[in-house]
């Protein structure tokens, strides 16, 4: 295919639908004021999970069901992927949020304490049970989004942080673009990055708890990603003493040794989500293509979206069947 | 139907806003429940800069009223400043006064939660107070000027049900004018249909319907058991007996 595509906002959103059109064929432009992926952009802040099953306990199949490719697209085209499944745990007092947990989900393994010193020494003195999620994956966010960004320079196509668009234009600046969709709302999410040397798990783990539910992401060199609050707010710069205190604490009843570790980063920011907290691709009425409301699965639906984008593109702009989340907007 | 502070509200269910999967899946839930009151948490960090009205929009498109709720508050202080905020976000005197007690069991502070209910009740609000079901403290909440009791029937979150129907009955024979209702720990419709069958007024509750595999169905079943308690209640129900009392009469043979 050919034609002059201007993709707006380079977070992984972005990113992935430049890497998209571009192996598609088209000469694509990708403008974004902040110059590429960085720490204004949520998806820097996120913890990588590729885990499509763990999410279905709570979002909608469509999650579930585009998730489960994720991995294969991000491999495909470059990032560094590692295939661990993950592992989801629960305190004594909390036992029956896992089995809820896994009334809820799909592809798992129930493992015991043998079973889980194989996976993760480090866990099994804490926990019993676990449930193993055999088809989850993880990868560390800002390497992939940095890796996309270099692919694509090497493909000719650099971030431009003005200019004017040119051919057919898709906005996929995130919470930015609330200036132009009315129903997109920010979730507020609080993370901490730590360094605990003397902890080390391979995996993804989560830690299921009825008031502070909270994920482990394994980075290497001792590092950890803790995330994540969910708070209905759009504030984008302020992690309270509260919700860290709250990460904190959960990681701490993970492992007593997280107790000694080093905090490298507080961060925050806020998602984009529509009203189902499903993502949306769509067009305005000046016939601007979106893509946007990737809400806490940005890495994991991305691509999706932009394959979606891809085909509508193919087709002209006239698939026999619109897209999935196609949304047409009538401003 | 439940008066308070002098609006009348056309369902005895009250519904939380919090903890559903997606803000769409609360709006079918509450479409589901019939729900007349949708309470709305304010979290002071969102006051500032109101950078959670996005979602207080879709609270507000329920087309429910709005009962403004001061949880997560441990101290006088806070609950008053939160309630302030909450009457300035939500241009409304009602506001669910919580003052948390104890950290892990959120059981409210009686002591607290009194001083603080005279002092917004001083200050023009209306209170509805989270309390126990202990009838000297709901005595005190009416002197300081609160109109509606809200007991819990078990903590918060924990869908333990009525943890003490003796003490919930004696409060409602005690305060016969007061509306009452049933907030927190309820996990099942039968359960809210209980409270409703001892002359319960409203329910109040979240996580029974938000944390359910399928909320929607969840908040309906709720809403048929209140309907249920309630016209139970209304049609004034036999007495336990122990004594068998055959439904048909016994022709031909002798009493015993």
């Amino acid at each position: 295919m050919s034609g002059q595509i201007t993709i707006l906002g380079a977070g992984v959103a972005g990113l992935c639908m430049a890497t998209e059109l571009v192996a598609r064929g088209y000469d694509v432009r990708l403008i974004d004021p902040k110059g590429g992926p960085g720490a204004h952009g949520c998806s820097w802040w996120a913890g990588g999970m590729l885990a499509p099953d763990c999410e279905g306990a709570v979002a909608e199949e469509p999650v579930v069901r585009h998730g489960r490719k994720a991995a294969e697209w991000w491999t495909a085209n470059g990032a560094e992927i590692t295939y661990g499944g993950s592992l989801v745990v629960a305190l004594g007092r909390d036992r029956q949020e896992l089995d809820r947990f896994a009334r809820r989900t799909d592809r798992f393994d129930w493992i015991t304490r043998d079973r889980l010193a194989e996976f993760e020494p480090d866990l099994a003195d804490r926990f019993d049970r676990a449930l193993f999620m055999t088809g989850e994956s993880h990868l560390n966010p800002r390497p992939v989004l940095l890796t996309l960004r270099e692919r694509l320079k090497s493909n000719g196509v650099q971030v431009e942080t003005t200019g004017t668009p040119t051919g057919q234009v898709i906005d996929c600046r995130g919470l930015s673009a609330a200036d132009r969709l009315s129903d997109l709302r920010g979730v507020k999410g609080e993370m901490v990055i730590l360094r605990a040397p003397d902890i080390t798990l391979s995996r993804p783990v989560r830690l299921l708890h009825p008031r502070f539910p909270l994920y482990i992401v394994p980075r290497g060199d001792g590092v950890f990603m803790l995330g994540a609050t969910q708070i209905e707010s759009g504030q984008r710069t302020r992690a309270t003493v509260r919700s860290v205190m709250e990460l904190l604490n959960a990681a701490y009843a993970l492992h007593p040794a997280f107790g000694e570790a080093e905090i490298m980063e507080i961060g925050v920011d806020a998602r984009p989500a529509f009203p189902d907290n499903l993502p949306r691709i769509g067009r305005y009425a000046d016939g601007t293509l979106y893509a946007n409301g990737l809400f806490r699965h940005g890495y994991l639906l991305a691509p999706a979206l932009a394959r979606m984008m891809g085909d509508h593109l193919d087709a002209d702009g006239n698939p026999r069947e619109k897209p999935e989340f196609w949304h047409e907007n009538h401003n | 139907m439940p008066t308070f502070y002098g609006t009348e509200i056309a369902s005895a269910l009250m519904l939380g806003t919090a903890q559903y999967p997606s803000p769409a899946i609360l709006a079918d839930a509450f479409r589901q429940s019939n729900a007349g009151i949708a309470t709305v948490s304010v979290r002071r960090e969102a006051g500032g800069e109101q950078a959670g009205q996005d979602f207080w929009r879709l609270v507000s498109d329920l087309n429910v009223a709005l009962l403004p709720n001061t949880a997560g508050c441990h101290s006088v202080r806070e609950a008053v400043t939160t309630a302030h905020m909450a009457r300035e976000l939500f241009n409304t005197p009602w506001i669910k006064l919580e003052v948390i007690g104890h950290a892990d069991t959120l059981q409210p502070d009686p002591f607290g939660l009194v001083e603080a209910a005279r002092i917004l009740t001083e200050d023009g609000f209306q209170v509805f107070p989270y309390c126990t079901e202990d009838l000297v403290l709901c005595d005190r909440l009416v002197q300081a000027g609160c109109e509606v009791l809200m007991p819990w029937g078990a903590p918060i979150g924990t869908g333990l049900g009525l943890n003490n129907i003796y003490g919930l009955r004696s409060l409602r024979a005690h305060f016969a004018d007061i509306p009452l209702v049933v907030d927190a720990g309820l996990g099942l419709p039968s359960q809210a249909a209980h409270a409703m069958e001892l002359g319960y007024d409203a329910v109040l509750l979240n996580t029974a319907v938000a944390q359910a595999g399928d909320p929607a169905t969840m908040a309906r079943a709720f809403a048929s058991a209140i309907e249920a308690g309630r016209a139970a209640f209304t049609a004034d129900p036999m007495s336990p007996r122990d004594m068998a009392a055959p439904s048909t009469p016994v022709l031909g043979k002798a009493f015993l």
